[in-house]
């Protein structure tokens, strides 16, 4: 293998798999390949437009650490978590599976985006 | 809110600036794409599938995040600014009632250390978060009872719960450490 081969695999492996994701998007697939859907695909960017931190971080419970949240299909259908939006009334239902489970499959669960920092070393 | 003022920043993604690169030039055009790219559609962005049939329904980044001011790291967007002049709303609270505890006080960190100090605001934490996001597990609420480590925060801990994985990231330095020390006091004391 020609150096400048090596140099470039090398520079593939240090350079962050995840440069173009949007900053601070998070892949969850806890569970999603073993259930044979696609991870989902959380985007900061698209939900902090429209809600503060507060309202997911503090009413909703979720944890501010990606990987720390332990949330089912049956709480979100019963309303919780993602659920108190995503129920038809102020963003799209449960039933609409693919929206959220579009991420690529197989990709990790973290926190994910390109500019400077790729997220921090634990999550 | 500014429109144009985005398209007038240098952007070194174009195929022919690429083609001419050397082997660390090619490294260096990687590296300020990556810094420089805006938005990248979510077919392309590496964490959503091509195939998937979210694709064409998603509202894509760079129609909502190129309408609001603009920032130089992390989503490209200053969410101060963009909450501060209006240009985005983000409620408060699912609940209509639900009252904002909006904290003014700003605290002087690292009084010791050889960066500029730095100037929390308080003000600007409690536009967005909860007292209890990060009281008392994360920080405790009294001034200089908090060991602050840079290599905590670097590894996700402390500021860094936040600050490298949703807002601006910790290469931007100077947004935190802002504040000059005042000269030494080189007066004898007793």
């Amino acid at each position: 293998m020609s150096f400048r081969r090596t140099l470039m695999l090398a520079l593939l492996v240090a350079l962050p798999s995840s440069l173009h994701a949007e900053y601070a998007d998070v892949v969850i697939n806890k569970r999603s390949d073993a259930a044979g859907v696609r991870p989902v695909v959380y985007p900061h960017w698209f939900h902090r437009i429209r809600f503060q931190c507060r309202v997911c971080h503090d009413e909703l419970g979720f944890k501010m650490r990606a990987g720390a949240n332990e949330v089912l299909m049956v709480d979100i259908v019963e309303g919780k978590f993602c659920g108190r939006c995503h129920n038809d009334e102020i963003a799209w239902g449960a039933e609409r599976c693919d929206l959220c489970h579009s991420g690529k499959p197989g990709l990790p669960s973290r926190i994910y985006g390109g500019h400077q920092t790729s997220g921090p070393g634990r999550w | 809110m500014s429109w144009s003022r985005r398209s007038a920043e240098p952007v070194s993604t174009s195929p022919g600036s690429r083609a001419r690169c050397g082997l660390f030039g090619l490294l260096l055009c990687g590296l300020s794409a990556a810094a420089g790219a805006q938005w990248t559609p979510l077919a392309r962005d590496e964490v959503h599938d091509p195939a998937s049939p979210a694709l064409g329904l998603l509202q894509e980044p760079a129609e909502a995040l190129s309408r609001l001011p603009p920032d130089k790291a992390g989503n490209m967007v200053d969410w101060m600014r963009a909450l501060n002049e209006g240009a985005i709303k983000p409620r408060a609270s699912l609940k209509g009632d639900a009252t904002v505890r909006l904290r003014e006080d700003e605290i002087l960190l690292n009084k010791n250390g050889g960066m500029p100090m730095v100037r929390f605001p308080h003000r600007s934490h409690t536009q967005w978060l909860d007292c209890a996001n990060c009281h008392e597990h994360l920080f405790k609420s009294k001034v200089g009872a908090n060991r602050l480590s840079m290599l905590a925060m670097l590894q996700g801990e402390q500021c860094g719960v936040c600050h490298g994985a949703v807002s601006f990231p910790l290469t931007e330095c100077a947004r935190c450490h802002n504040t000059p020390r005042p000269p030494p006091n080189r007066t004898a004391t007793k």
